[in-house]
């Protein structure tokens, strides 16, 4: 228990998405100009994570990895799929994206109008693949471990979008020069925040 | 009516030119598209990965360009997200078992990132904006232009981070010893990940000086 809540607050603060990893930057640049709706997309993501990561943790468990297809017959255990894992997890992204929309559309159409638009973008976010990959990578041990790897990223993330949301929106009345107007700004501010963010890396979890 | 027919254009005529030319300059996928960054960044600690991740992306962006404006008018407007992911996962599984074969510790240091050059939204933005609508060889060069505009600010900042994070280029030591001797000290910060945005914002700031066009409006 102790361990999956450690993995929590490490993907969040430590392991942050946007900070550490650059991942997910695309939308973070392209959404991060009010808060709103930066609230939003954040919302999906962290939703959108929460279902990927244990589906795609699943997945790599029973069908990918090296002799993974043991439960089926004995006679497969020398067989490795991994291979065909980027092809698998970016499906499965798609998929969910999807089913999650029509989901939600259906139970709850005020989340869904709200939503709008971010939920079919997030298909191609960097930050969902990378965290099913990262995963996969680091070789997590039990399904509430991914799950909370998962849903931890996400927070982290929308944490990052919510803070530099907030700061181009005070930033506007600011006088920066002409040349690093608009992005150019944006991405000294997030390297600031990533250096603050590196406070953290101290801590050991 | 035969002056109207048109006669065939030369492969590499200046239309075509300014399709490999504008994303180098002005129409840079990174700093005005803002596309790709995700990757651009993680990887550009050390000039060697920098350059392979450029080329995995030149590969994957010029083949998905052509196989997907070759198919274009055969996919089904409602799937063709389906359809490009499913060609840019094919192409990048092939790169990435080619990187594992022959530079398997660069492939290493790069570990998902070459995974995530599906998600890149330069190649998917381009195949959407260009190859859904074009003929295969503009296609072509429109992806070789594209990826070539992003290696090279790829390289831009390797080249920044390493000479001035660890004081080599490609590994090999240039900033003299008698330099350290004298108290030159290698700016640690360079290699940590902040500093590659902090770096973008730099390059970002240089190009739009001189090319006044680029200045956003406030």
């Amino acid at each position: 228990m102790q361990e999956i809540f450690n993995i929590f607050i490490k993907s969040i603060f430590i392991d942050n998405m946007v900070f550490a990893y650059f991942l997910g930057m695309c939308s973070y640049l392209a959404v991060s100009k009010t808060v709103k709706t930066s609230v939003g997309l954040g919302l999906a993501v962290i939703f959108v994570l929460g279902i990927t990561v244990p589906v795609d943790y699943l997945l790599n468990e029973f069908v990918l990895k090296a002799g993974a297809l043991v439960w089926i017959d004995a006679s497969f255990a020398d067989v490795d799929l991994s291979f065909l894992s980027f092809i698998l997890f970016i499906a499965i992204i798609a998929s969910m994206v999807q089913l999650v929309e029509m989901i939600v559309e259906k139970f709850s159409p005020a989340l869904y109008s709200s939503l709008g638009i971010f939920l079919p973008l997030i298909a191609v976010n960097c930050a969902i693949l990378g965290g099913s990959l990262f995963m996969q990578e680091r070789d997590y041990q039990s399904l509430g471990q991914a799950t909370s790897f998962g849903l931890g990223s996400g927070v982290g993330w929308l944490l990052a979008i919510v803070g530099i949301a907030a700061i181009r929106e005070k930033i506007r009345y600011s006088n920066v020069p002409p040349a690093l107007r608009g992005l150019g700004i944006t991405f000294i501010i997030t390297g600031l925040m990533g250096i603050a963010f590196m406070s953290f890396l101290g801590i050991k979890l | 009516m035969s002056a109207e027919i048109k006669e065939r254009e030369p492969l590499f005529s200046a239309k075509n030119m300014r399709l490999i030319k504008n994303p180098i300059n002005l129409n840079n996928p990174i700093t005005v598209q803002v596309l790709g960054i995700c990757s651009a960044l993680a990887v550009t600690a050390k000039l060697m990965p920098a350059i392979v991740l450029s080329i995995s992306v030149i590969v994957v962006m010029a083949v998905s360009n052509v196989v997907i404006s070759l198919l274009r008018d055969g996919i089904p407007p409602r799937i063709r997200i389906i359809v490009q992911l499913v060609v840019i996962a094919s192409l990048v599984i092939l790169v990435d078992q080619v990187l594992k074969a022959f530079v398997y510790d660069v492939s290493k240091q790069l570990s998902v990132f070459v995974g995530l050059i599906i998600t890149n939204c330069i190649i998917m933005g381009r195949l959407e904006a260009f190859a859904m609508s074009n003929k295969p060889w503009p296609a072509f060069l429109d992806g070789i232009g594209n990826a070539l505009g992003y290696g090279i600010i790829l390289i831009i900042i390797a080249f920044l981070r390493e000479l001035l994070g660890s004081g080599t280029v490609l590994d090999i030591q240039v900033i003299p010893q008698w330099f350290y001797d004298f108290g030159y000290q290698n700016n640690g910060l360079m290699i940590l990940p902040p500093m590659a945005l902090i770096t973008v914002g730099v390059i970002i700031w240089v190009q739009r000086y001189y090319s006044r066009e680029l200045i956003e409006k406030n």
